[in-house]
């Protein structure tokens, strides 16, 4: 089994015998992979220079620092955030009554104008049987916007929006309040 | 990275009204959020503005890490979108610095050292303009991996890719970088190599 994998990775190029170098610097080779490796490293001239070189980079990368600003970096940072105060989190202010709130305003409202809608169509055509198609064009959508119990459905619709909004808002005053 | 309290207590206790205590977490992760804005911002004097933006905007919104991830992962999404803001805003040329200035920084910072400090700084600068001289993407995934720390799967988390990607991704970079530094410091990596 070692043999195999050693012949393959002794016949790989020099991009796939870079790629398993890297991994076994890295150490992610498997145990076999390790071990067929470090063999082909110490019989195989071109492996041992290449395994030579990725590890002098591998440990100039590790070697080199991190740059650094100024001595006065943590300074100005602690001044600046003494403007500020810590924010909620946002989990704690988007409240899930509200999400529902909003969502079921939504599902009444579709819902509401789809029964409507639907209780306004006249299925029947004028012989008596039901109408497999509807025409869209013999639509009169000026009946589904032009009369008063729309209207008045949209208005309660749309009172009943202000009125989760200004309860929310409120919700959100009197958190702020509490915590100043 | 980091020794003393764990970066979770500290930051229980800034949370719990103890604002000096946040001092230890700037000391801890400038120098890897002010490398990181490097890359993007290669101005060192605005890479400073934005570090410490970003150490403010953390601050304020420190109530929202539920310590999921690590301290340094939260932090990356914060220099994430406040440099590419910054960016965005100042249009900035973010094209690499041409290697005569390269050369002209890794000159002037070798003053006042014994021998085997040059020669150490000497390695650290030229790693640093190469990996300055990368595209964003290849010194990101290398600052993240030496530099940071983080894991290919700390890292794949962060950028929102699969373990696989990134480690061609790494291996790439790596690949580039190498042969960065052999032709920009073809003497020097020659005398590393032997």
């Amino acid at each position: 089994m070692n043999s195999d994998i050693s012949t393959h990775m002794s016949n790989a190029g020099g991009g796939d015998m870079e790629i398993r170098l890297w991994e076994y610097i890295d150490g992610l080779s498997t145990a076999s992979e390790k071990t067929v490796i470090e063999s082909l490293i110490q019989t195989h001239l071109e492996w041992k220079h290449k395994y030579r070189e990725l590890l002098e980079v591998h440990e100039l990368m590790y070697a080199s620092e991190l740059e650094a600003p100024s001595m006065r970096f943590t300074k100005n940072v602690m001044e600046e955030i003494t403007k500020y105060q810590i924010a909620p989190a946002a989990k704690t202010y988007i409240d899930k009554r509200v999400i529902w709130g909003i969502a079921i305003f939504f599902f009444t409202m579709i819902a509401g104008l789809l029964i409507y809608g639907f209780g306004q169509i006249n299925w029947t055509s004028s012989d008596g049987s039901i109408d497999k198609y509807v025409s869209l064009d013999k639509i009169d959508y000026s009946k589904f916007f032009n009369n008063t119990y729309m209207n008045v459905f949209m208005m309660m619709n749309v009172i009943l929006g202000l009125v989760l909004l200004d309860r929310w808002l409120a919700s959100r005053r009197k958190k702020f309040s509490k915590e100043a | 990275m980091s020794t003393g309290p764990s970066d979770i207590e500290i930051i229980s206790r800034v949370l719990k009204g103890e604002q000096q205590a946040y001092a230890e977490l700037v000391k801890r992760y400038q120098n890897y959020v002010f490398t990181l804005t490097l890359r993007f911002i290669k101005s060192r004097e605005d890479a400073e503005e934005v570090s410490q933006d970003i150490f403010v905007k953390a601050y304020r919104s420190l109530a929202d890490f539920r310590g999921e991830s690590k301290f340094s992962t939260w932090l990356y999404t914060i220099v994430n979108t406040t440099c590419i803001t910054f960016l965005r805003k100042k249009r900035l040329n973010v094209q690499s610095l041409d290697n005569e200035k390269v050369f002209e920084t890794v000159e002037s910072q070798d003053s006042g050292l014994n021998a085997n400090q040059v020669e150490r700084k000497s390695r650290a600068n030229m790693v640093n303009s190469s990996i300055s001289m990368l595209s964003y993407d290849d010194s990101e995934i290398l600052t993240l991996f030496y530099k940071a720390e983080q894991s290919l799967e700390e890292i794949s988390q962060i950028l929102g890719l699969e373990q696989n990607t990134v480690k061609v991704r790494l291996h790439r970079a790596r690949q580039r970088l190498k042969t960065m530094m052999e032709n920009s410091f073809n003497e020097e990596v020659r005398d590393i190599y032997n």
